[in-house]
């Protein structure tokens, strides 16, 4: 009698998290609860890295920031050469605004845990609904997108990477302007485009940008690079992988950004006047 | 006086169950974490096993929701297959109790195995599977650590029969 009572809660329960929105308060909160013990959790992890970097020698600190000096004057070199590229690229598209304000606001945040599987990609980060985050809201770390926010708790969220098998994000081959849809493999870093047919023209090495279709994601952020097209003669479609430009494994910081409604690369949205 | 009991016994109870959701969720590399035995639920068997009422399908409610949240798993999921559980061997908790460790210790790795494969027909059905194959290794690994875990001392309790 008392299971048939918590069996039917648990339905309920389940019932409601899957098909509605009814729950998200209450996942909000319970998900508020559970924060401070993911931190407490995981402090030993995040003291053993601290440790570690403590403990860097201090010869691979000093040819850390020779190399790192020298990444910084090849890069103001390619930076004078940028603004002159961008102000004609600015000039040729007759655009006022370039890609890079697109972004209203961004808000740093730190990844607290991490949860990696062949069949789950996900983190949590440590900013939440105080702060305004929204679900669906587009994260980028490390000079590309990483994924967007899937639960939204008070302080935490949840975030959904572009490696999760379940996340899809649209994409544009930059080179030639194709769109198609890079889903997650499961893998450390690798998305697959299973849907490009075997004529299609892509090689190796060609930078797959957002498209900005689908509402969620801005148009023009890198996304990954293609690393491996087959194309064989038993399939009808070519087989494409490529390496999301953000490596995700590698950094403990994300940011999230907030968009302008109205701007050409904003995420496209049935609302929105053209 | 058995007022008392009762209340020291659902003090410990609590406690142990918690310290084994603390243990089941802690972060551990991949390879150590397919090897970590179920504690939560291997706790949830032991106090229905050992305090059939005290500690219930309730107790194994109120485990499985606290893996839901943490996890972020549907809500419920586990909450439902570890009341099953608890239910169960809570049922026949005096049939188990006598059986011999080596036994006892088959029997609660076929407990977990129910458990797991309940859960993983729940997330079939509700078509987000997480987790590879190694998930069925943690009923291996709980029905090795049970008769270690059988011994654990229970204090005293209202109701030893």
């Amino acid at each position: 009698m008392r299971l048939a009572a918590y069996g039917l809660i648990c339905v309920l329960l389940m019932f409601a998290d899957q098909r509605g929105n009814w729950l998200e308060g209450v996942r909000g909160t319970l998900q508020a609860i559970a924060y401070p013990i993911k931190i407490a959790l995981y402090s030993p992890i995040q003291a053993w890295y601290s440790l570690g970097e403590l403990l860097a020698e201090r010869a691979a600190l000093q040819r850390e920031n020779s190399a790192l000096k020298e990444t910084v004057a090849k890069l103001q070199i390619e930076a004078m050469r940028r603004a002159d590229l961008e102000l004609q690229n600015t000039r040729l598209r007759n655009l006022n605004e370039t890609t890079a304000d697109v972004a209203e606001r961004t808000l740093p945040a730190r990844i607290v845990a991490e949860e990696f599987s062949r069949l789950r990609r996900r983190v949590t980060v440590d900013q939440g609904s105080n702060v305004g985050v929204y679900v669906g809201q587009t994260v980028v770390a490390d000079g590309g997108i990483v994924g967007q926010t899937m639960r939204v708790g008070r302080r935490s969220s949840e975030i959904i990477l572009l490696t999760d098998p379940e996340h899809a994000i649209p994409v544009e081959i930059q080179r030639t302007g194709v769109r198609t849809v890079a889903i997650g493999t499961g893998r450390t870093n690798l998305l697959n485009l299973p849907s490009l047919p075997l004529q299609s023209d892509i090689v190796e090495g060609d930078l797959l940008v957002s498209s900005g279709l689908g509402g969620i994601f801005p148009t023009g952020y890198p996304v990954a690079i293609v690393t491996r097209v087959v194309k064989s003669n038993s399939s009808l479609l070519a087989q494409v992988e490529a390496r999301s430009v953000a490596r995700i494994n590698a950094t403990r910081h994300v940011a999230l950004i907030w968009f302008k409604e109205n701007h050409t690369a904003a995420p496209w949205t049935e609302t929105k006047s053209p | 006086m058995m007022y008392r009991l009762r209340l020291e016994g659902r003090w410990r109870i609590g406690l142990s169950l918690a310290l084994g959701v603390l243990l089941q969720l802690l972060p551990l590399p991949a390879a150590l974490a397919a090897l970590r035995p179920p504690f939560a639920i291997l706790m949830v068997l032991f106090w229905a096993l050992m305090a059939p009422r005290l500690a219930g399908i309730g107790s194994g409610f109120a485990v499985g929701l606290a893996l839901d949240v943490y996890r972020g798993s549907v809500l419920g999921q586990h909450a439902l297959a570890a009341s099953i559980l608890a239910y169960v061997i809570g049922r026949q908790h005096l049939l188990l109790r006598t059986k011999p460790l080596f036994e006892q210790a088959l029997l609660v790795g076929a407990a977990l195995l129910g458990y797991e494969a309940l859960i993983w027909l729940i997330e079939g059905w509700l078509g987000q599977i997480r987790g590879d194959w190694t998930r069925w290794l943690g009923a291996l690994v709980g029905a090795i650590v049970w008769p270690l875990l059988a011994r654990l001392p229970t204090g005293r309790l209202p109701e030893r029969t």
